[in-house]
């Protein structure tokens, strides 16, 4: 306890840190909530601003070195033997290659990416229309027989339950699936439609929540 | 306007860019030498001290391993190179006579009072303070380290670079009452 009865706290101890904007957010947050409740505590960090109000003008008032010592530095640095490039860590050899990146470079690397995400959706519809062998007990693979499909993955978020109201509620039934990606084939109708008219369906069926993905099969 | 980050430079100084380190020295001179003058106390030293502590960067880069911010590997190399430069001189003792005499020189306090300028009088208190005291005074308030990088720089315990910020701000206030300055603390 100090003289006045007020106990050096770790909080008081923190105050410097505080008023130079250096603490944690939660370290700031505690040291924020004792002072509103705390006057003596509040009159302390008024202290403390003060202090580092002078330190700084203190420091400011040292001037700077002269460009004598920039020259000496330079001068050192040329006599030096000439640098054998050394293998960098691991941290600085990712500091370079992230600041290496140009927007461009970035835009391309964006473009590719879109590519192969759509390059990526065409190999699992592939494997999917050709996964033959490929069943599960639940959804066993029924002879495709006429009609029109579409391949659908449904969002993770969506239950049986969900499914099956949406299934029902625009008389579709699957086909077959999950297929590897989590595709099902959902026929959409008993006969073949005409390319537009699925593609509209298509797009209606894409509207709904539980559908992340949706492709027509035709 | 994107500006590179200190370690992007530090990364391509251990490659032997010399534009590098021209950008890191720009960046960073003033503060290392100030910091390095509160050390020593002589302009000269801290000069010579800070092309030392910068060639030093420009030959350890490619061991930067990024633990610590840039500025505070420099200040922990600056704060070597400093104790290095006393310890040499064998004039700690000489240092605590020039903080004194700094103090006989400097505005006399009570006039300074007279002029209401408290600010003045707690400068002369700041200088006035052993190295110890004005080193983690000088992290914490002018170089804006955290209690983790102080003790990084300082080579202490967290706890401790806490207990000697308190007890520097202690002496502060005792100095301070010492010139007629009560400011009800500690």
């Amino acid at each position: 306890m100090n003289s006045d009865g007020h106990e050096t706290s770790e909080i008081e101890l923190l105050l410097p840190w505080h008023a130079a904007g250096t603490l944690s957010r939660r370290d700031a947050q505690r040291v924020e909530e004792a002072l509103a409740r705390d006057p003596e505590l509040a009159r302390r960090y008024a202290l403390v601003r003060e202090e580092l109000g002078e330190t700084i003008g203190l420091n400011e008032s040292l001037g700077a070195p002269s460009a004598h010592a920039m020259e000496k530095l330079f001068s050192a640095i040329d006599a030096e033997p000439k640098r054998v490039a050394a293998p960098l860590n691991l941290g600085a050899r990712l500091s370079l290659w992230i600041a290496d990146l140009r927007p461009r470079t970035l835009a391309l690397g964006g473009s590719i990416a879109v590519v192969a995400i759509l390059l990526q959706a065409g190999v699992i519809v592939g494997l999917a229309l050709n996964q033959g062998s490929y069943q599960t007990a639940s959804a066993p693979a029924g002879a495709p027989g006429a009609g029109a499909f579409t391949f659908v993955r449904f969002a993770p978020q969506a239950s049986v339950d969900d499914v099956n109201k949406f299934l029902q509620a625009n008389k579709l039934s699957i086909v077959s699936g999950p297929a590897p990606g989590g595709l099902y084939k959902v026929k959409v109708a008993d006969s073949a439609l005409p390319k537009a008219e699925l593609d509209g369906l298509v797009n209606r069926l894409h509207q709904d929540k539980i559908v992340a993905f949706i492709v027509s099969a035709q | 306007m994107q500006t590179t980050s200190d370690e992007v430079l530090i990364a391509r100084i251990a490659k032997g860019d010399r534009l590098a380190m021209q950008v890191l020295y720009t960046r960073h001179h003033v503060r290392v030498f100030r910091f390095v003058l509160r050390l020593v106390r002589n302009e000269a030293t801290a000069e010579d001290l800070i092309s030392e502590v910068f060639l030093d960067v420009w030959r350890q880069a490619g061991k930067f391993e990024g633990r610590s911010a840039v500025s505070t590997w420099m200040l922990s190399i600056a704060r070597f190179k400093a104790l290095s430069a006393l310890r040499r001189r064998q004039d700690e003792a000489l240092d605590e006579e020039a903080a004194a005499g700094i103090e006989d020189h400097a505005d006399d306090p009570e006039a300074a009072l007279a002029k209401k300028d408290k600010g003045a009088v707690l400068r002369q208190c700041l200088a006035a303070l052993s190295p110890e005291h004005r080193e983690v005074i000088d992290l914490v308030y002018y170089h804006e380290k955290s209690v983790e990088e102080a003790a990084a720089i300082v080579g202490i315990p967290e706890a401790t670079v806490k207990t000697r910020m308190f007890y520097a701000r202690k002496k502060l206030a005792e100095l301070l009452k010492d010139k007629g300055v009560d400011r009800g603390w500690p």
